[in-house]
C-alpha cells in the first residue's frame, strides 16, 4: 500500500495505517533520569522543589514569589497527619500577598489552589506564562503534587 | 547585501593604496606649501631618476596629473569638510546645558582649527594603514577629529562620539551614520584633558530615577531577558533583577504580531493587544501586567526583591573590567551579572534604502508592536500592499493580510528568490504545497523573483524585478531578515561571529566570566548540533532560562533542543526542531490529512489555547490522549501532503524534524535528535509518531 518516489535528494514515503500497525523496531536510547543537563520535573533528585519547573508558572517568581516558596516548601516538608496542616500561617501570607495583585493573582482563582500546578490556573491568568514556558515539561512532572494545597486553601 | 560587503572587502585594499597615494601626495603638498593647498608644481622628484630623457618626461607627467588631481582632491575635501567641521562646532556650541564647557574646550581647539584640519590627514594615513576598509566617507569623519591621541579612556563613551573622538580606530570601523550624531562634550573634554580629569569632567548624572547598582542586569526586554529574569527569580530568593530596554514597551511576546492579532474580531486590538485564542481563551501579549514588575527606583529598596523594567533607555557602552555600563543619557549603572539580550534589528534591502524617502516612508520593516500598529492601519488605508520576502515572518503577513483582504478590496503581493514559500525550510515539493496553500488565502505569489530597483511614480511604488516584471504597489513589507545587535560588542570586548552574526558564546552561554548572552543574539555551541544561531521564540524562552540559571550557578550546557513552528492560515501548521535546512536531504513520511489534522483541530482537542503551550504545565494530554483511531486512509493515489513527519538529515543522523500537520509529538522529536543516532530505516523512526491517529 505504501509507495516511496524519490525527488532529487529528497525521499517521500506515503503510508497507510497498516503499514504503520507494526511496532517500531527503531532504537531509542534509554534516558538517564539523574542526567543533570536535562530539565527537572517539579522535584529534583534530592528531594528539593525545583522552583524553576515551568509548571508552577511565575508562582515562584512573582512579587508573591516568596510567600509562595515558604508556604510551598512547607507543605511539601510537612509529615503531619494532615499535610500541611502546620502551614497555615504560611498560606495566609501567601494569600494576603496575592491579594494586594488582584491582576497577577485573580481571585476567582484562589480556590483553584496557590499553586498553579493545574495547566488550567496560567491560562485563567491575564498574564499567564505558558509561553515563556514552553519547554515542556517530563511526562512524570506530576500535577498531583500540586492539587493538596487546593485542599488545604479550602480549609483555611 | 552579502556580496556587496565581500566585494567591498575584496575592493579595500585597491582602494587603501589609491587613498594612501592622493594622501601622501596631499600631505606633501601641503607640507610645502605653508597651510593653504595652491595648485601643485612638479618639484618633487629633483633627485631626477634614471632613465632616458624622454621616459623622464613621461614620468613627470604622470607624477604631475597625480599629483594635481590628489592635491585638488583634498583641497576640495578639506574645504567641505572646514564648512561641516564649523556647522557641527556650531550645532555643539547651541547645546544650552553645555556652552560653558564647550567654551573651554573648544579654545584650545579652535585656534588649532585650520591646523586641525589639516593635521588629520597626518594621522589619516596611519588610520587607513590601520583599517582594511577606506572608503571615503569614513576618511571625512577622520578629518573633522581632534586628534588627541589618548585611547585608554574607560568613561568614554565611544560608538555615538564620532565626530570629536579621539579614537581614530573606532571611528573608523563604526559606520558613518555615528559622524551624524553629535554627541556630548564628556569626550572631547576628557581628550583634552587626557587621562587625569575625566571623573569630573563627566556631567552629573541625571536626577537618581534608576539605581545605580543592580546585581543582575539584563540588557534587552525580550522574550529571553523575561524568561531569564523569571529563571533568576525562581533560582535565587530576593533576587533584584534590572531589565534595560529600547522600546517604550513591557516585554511581550512576539508570534502574536504576525498571527492572531490579525486574526482577532475585536476592531481596538491595536490598543489593547489581546487577542483571543481558538479555544475562546483571551490573553495580552504582554508576559505579565504592569503590576507585576517593581519600578526602577524601588528596586534597590524592596523587601524581597523583584523584576524592574527601564523603558526607553538604550545601552551604548559596556565596561567589563569595571562591571558597567553607559546608557544614552550618559547614566551609569554597575552590575554583578550580566545578560546581553538584546535580538536584533529587520534588515532592509539596498535598493530600498537607497530608493529615497518617498519609498521608505512606504516601507515597513516589521518587528515591534509600533510596527504592528502602522501596518495594521495601512492595511485599511491602502489598496495594495507587496511582501518582500518568502520566509517564517514574510509568509505569515501574507497570509494574514490574504484573509484581510477577503473582506476588502486589497491586494495582497508577496515575491521572494526561491522558488516557493518557505523555500529554504522545507523541501522542495512542500514548499510548492505551501505556496499553493498561500494563493488560496487569496495572495498572489511571485517566484523566483529579485528586485533589482524600487521607485516612486504616478504616486506608486514601483519594484522591478530583475527579469523585468515590474510590480506598482502601495506599501512595501520587507521582511528579509533579521540583523543581530552586536553594537556592545566593541566596547565590551566580546567576540562576534563571523559564519552566524552575534556574540559568540560557549555552549552554556556565557561570553564572559559574568556576561552571558541569550535569544536571537547568541551564537552558541550546541553540543548536539554544532554552533549556530536561532531566531525563534522557543529558543528565547529556552536559552532566557538557561542564562538566568546559568547567572545564579547551575553552569549549565545547552541542552534541552527548542522548538518553532508556523501556521499558514488554518489549514497548514507544522512544528520544527533542530536543524531544518531545505538544502539536507529529507525523507518524508506522509498520511493522507482528515478534518481532524488541523492546527484548529489540535488546540480544541487539546484544550489549550496557543498550540505551544500545549506542551507545558505538565498536561499530561501529549501523548496519553486516547482518542479514535482515524478511518484507514485510502491508499494514496495522487501526492497530498497532509500530515506527515519529515526527517532532515546530516551524515545520516537526524538533525531536525518537521512535524506536518502532527501536532503534541513534540517529545518525540526531541528525543530523536537528542539520541543523535544513525537510523536505518526511518520509516521506522516515524512510526513512533503515530501519525495517522490524531
Amino acid at each position: 500500500m505504501s509507495y516511496c518516489k524519490q525527488e532529487g535528494k529528497d525521499r517521500i514515503i506515503f503510508v497507510t495505517k497498516e503499514d504503520h500497525e507494526a511496532p517500531s523496531n527503531a532504537e531509542l536510547i534509554a534516558d538517564d533520569p539523574n542526567d543533570p543537563y536535562e530539565d527537572q520535573g517539579l522535584i529534583l533528585p534530592s528531594g528539593e522543589i525545583n522552583w524553576n519547573c515551568p509548571c508552577l508558572g511565575g508562582m515562584a517568581s512573582g512579587p508573591c514569589g516568596t510567600q509562595f516558596k515558604e508556604a510551598f516548601s512547607c507543605f511539601h516538608h510537612s509529615s503531619e497527619e494532615v499535610k500541611g496542616s502546620e502551614c497555615v500561617d504560611n498560606f495566609r501570607a501567601m494569600q494576603e500577598c496575592m491579594q494586594k495583585y488582584p491582576e497577577l493573582y485573580p481571585q476567582e482563582d484562589e480556590n483553584q489552589g496557590a499553586a498553579s500546578g493545574g495547566s488550567d490556573a496560567p491560562t485563567e491568568d491575564s498574564a499567564p506564562t505558558p509561553t515563556s514556558d514552553l519547554t515542556p515539561t517530563p511526562e512524570s512532572a506530576p500535577s498531583s503534587d500540586n492539587t493538596p494545597p487546593t485542599d488545604i486553601q479550602a480549609h483555611s | 547585501m552579502w556580496t556587496c560587503k565581500t566585494t567591498w572587502k575584496k575592493l579595500a585594499p585597491l582602494a587603501r593604496t589609491c587613498s594612501t597615494l592622493c594622501r601622501q601626495n596631499a600631505r606633501r603638498t601641503v607640507l610645502n606649501s605653508d597651510r593653504r593647498l595652491p595648485m601643485v608644481t612638479q618639484a618633487h622628484m629633483s633627485s631626477g631618476t634614471p632613465g632616458s630623457g624622454g621616459d623622464n618626461n613621461l614620468y613627470y607627467l604622470l607624477v604631475g596629473a597625480t599629483c594635481i588631481a590628489g592635491g585638488f582632491y583634498a583641497y576640495r575635501t578639506i574645504k567641505g569638510d572646514q564648512e561641516r567641521y564649523n556647522e557641527r562646532m556650531n550645532e555643539i556650541a547651541s547645546r544650552a546645558n553645555k556652552v560653558a564647557e564647550q567654551a573651554e574646550t573648544y579654545l584650545p581647539e579652535e585656534p588649532r582649527g585650520d591646523e586641525a584640519v589639516e593635521t588629520p590627514e597626518e594621522t589619516s594615513p596611519e588610520v587607513t594603514a590601520e583599517e582594511p576598509e577606506g572608503p571615503p566617507v569614513e576618511l571625512e569623519a577622520e578629518i573633522e577629529e581632534a586628534p588627541v591621541a589618548d585611547l585608554a579612556l574607560e568613561e568614554v563613551v565611544e560608538m555615538p562620539c564620532a565626530p570629536t573622538q579621539s579614537e581614530p580606530s573606532p571611528v573608523a570601523e563604526s559606520p558613518p551614520a555615528e559622524t551624524a550624531e553629535p554627541q556630548t562634550t564628556t569626550v572631547t573634554e576628557s581628550a583634552a584633558d587626557p587621562a587625569t580629569d575625566e571623573p569630573t569632567n563627566v556631567p552629573p548624572p541625571a536626577p537618581v530615577e534608576f539605581p545605580s547598582h543592580a546585581p543582575y542586569l539584563l540588557i534587552g526586554g525580550g522574550t529571553a531577558s523575561f524568561a531569564a529574569a523569571r529563571s533568576i527569580r525562581a533560582r535565587d530568593p530576593g533576587a533584584r533583577v534590572l531589565i534595560i530596554t529600547d522600546e517604550p514597551d513591557l516585554p511581550y511576546m512576539r508570534p502574536p504580531l504576525s498571527k492572531e492579532l490579525w486574526f482577532s474580531d475585536d476592531p481596538g486590538v491595536v490598543d489593547t493587544l489581546r487577542f483571543k485564542q481558538w479555544n475562546g481563551k483571551e490573553r495580552s501579549i504582554y508576559f505579565q501586567p504592569p503590576s507585576f514588575y517593581v519600578s526602577p527606583q524601588d528596586l534597590e529598596k524592596v523587601e524581597n526583591g523583584g523584576v524592574a523594567v527601564l523603558t526607553g533607555k538604550k545601552v551604548v557602552h559596556m565596561d567589563v573590567r569595571g562591571n558597567k555600563v553607559t546608557l544614552s543619557d550618559n547614566t551609569e549603572i554597575s552590575y554583578d551579572k550580566c545578560l546581553i539580550a538584546t535580538g536584533g534589528v529587520p534588515r532592509n534591502l539596498q535598493v530600498i534604502e537607497r530608493a529615497g524617502e518617498e519609498v521608505t516612508k512606504r516601507t515597513t520593516l516589521f518587528r515591534k508592536v509600533e510596527d504592528f500598529k502602522a501596518l495594521n492601519k495601512v492595511s485599511r488605508d491602502t489598496k495594495s500592499i507587496t511582501i518582500i520576502g518568502g520566509g517564517f515572518l514574510g509568509s505569515e503577513l501574507a497570509c494574514a493580510l490574504g484573509r484581510r483582504s477577503a473582506d476588502s478590496d486589497l491586494e495582497v503581493i508577496q515575491m521572494f528568490p526561491e522558488k516557493g514559500n518557505m523555500g529554504k525550510v522545507l523541501p522542495e515539493y512542500l514548499s510548492n504545497w505551501t505556496t499553493a496553500k498561500v494563493r488560496s488565502e487569496g495572495v498572489r505569489v511571485i517566484t523566483e523573483a529579485l528586485v533589482k530597483g524600487v521607485s516612486f511614480k504616478d504616486g506608486k511604488v514601483e519594484i522591478k524585478l530583475k527579469d523585468g516584471r515590474v510590480v506598482k504597489t502601495d506599501h512595501i513589507v520587507a521582511a528579509v531578515g533579521l540583523e543581530p545587535s552586536v553594537e556592545l560588542a566593541k566596547s565590551a570586548g566580546l567576540e562576534v561571529d563571523s559564519d552566524f552574526g552575534g556574540y559568540r558564546v560557549n555552549a552554556e552561554l556565557q561570553a564572559r566570566s559574568n556576561i552571558w548572552v541569550a535569544g536571537d543574539a547568541a551564537c552558541f555551541y550546541d553540543i548536539r548540533l554544532g554552533r549556530r544561531r536561532v531566531e525563534h521564540h522557543d529558543h528565547a524562552v529556552v536559552s532566557g532560562r538557561l542564562a538566568g540559571e546559568n547567572m545564579t550557578g547551575a553552569n549549565k550546557p545547552y541542552w534541552h533542543q527548542s522548538m518553532f513552528w508556523s501556521d499558514l492560515g488554518p489549514d497548514v501548521g507544522y512544528e520544527a526542531i533542530g536543524i531544518v535546512d531545505s538544502s539536507l536531504p529529507t525523507v518524508g513520511v506522509f498520511a493522507k490529512a482528515t478534518a481532524k489534522d488541523t492546527p484548529k483541530a489540535a488546540t480544541e482537542k487539546s484544550g489549550t489555547g496557543i498550540r505551544s503551550e500545549s506542551e507545558t504545565e505538565g498536561t499530561a494530554s501529549s501523548t496519553a490522549t486516547s482518542s479514535t483511531p482515524a478511518p484507514p486512509p485510502e491508499p494514496q493515489q495522487k501526492d497530498d501532503y497532509g500530515k506527515g513527519v519529515i526527517f532532515y538529515l546530516r551524515d545520516k543522523v537526524v538533525v531536525g524534524i518537521v512535524l506536518w500537520n502532527v501536532f503534541n509529538r513534540m517529545p518525540i522529536a526531541r528525543k530523536i535528535i537528542k539520541d543523535g543516532e544513525e537510523h536505518a530505516d526511518l520509516n521506522e523512526v516515524a512510526k513512533l509518531f503515530n501519525i495517522h491517529e490524531d
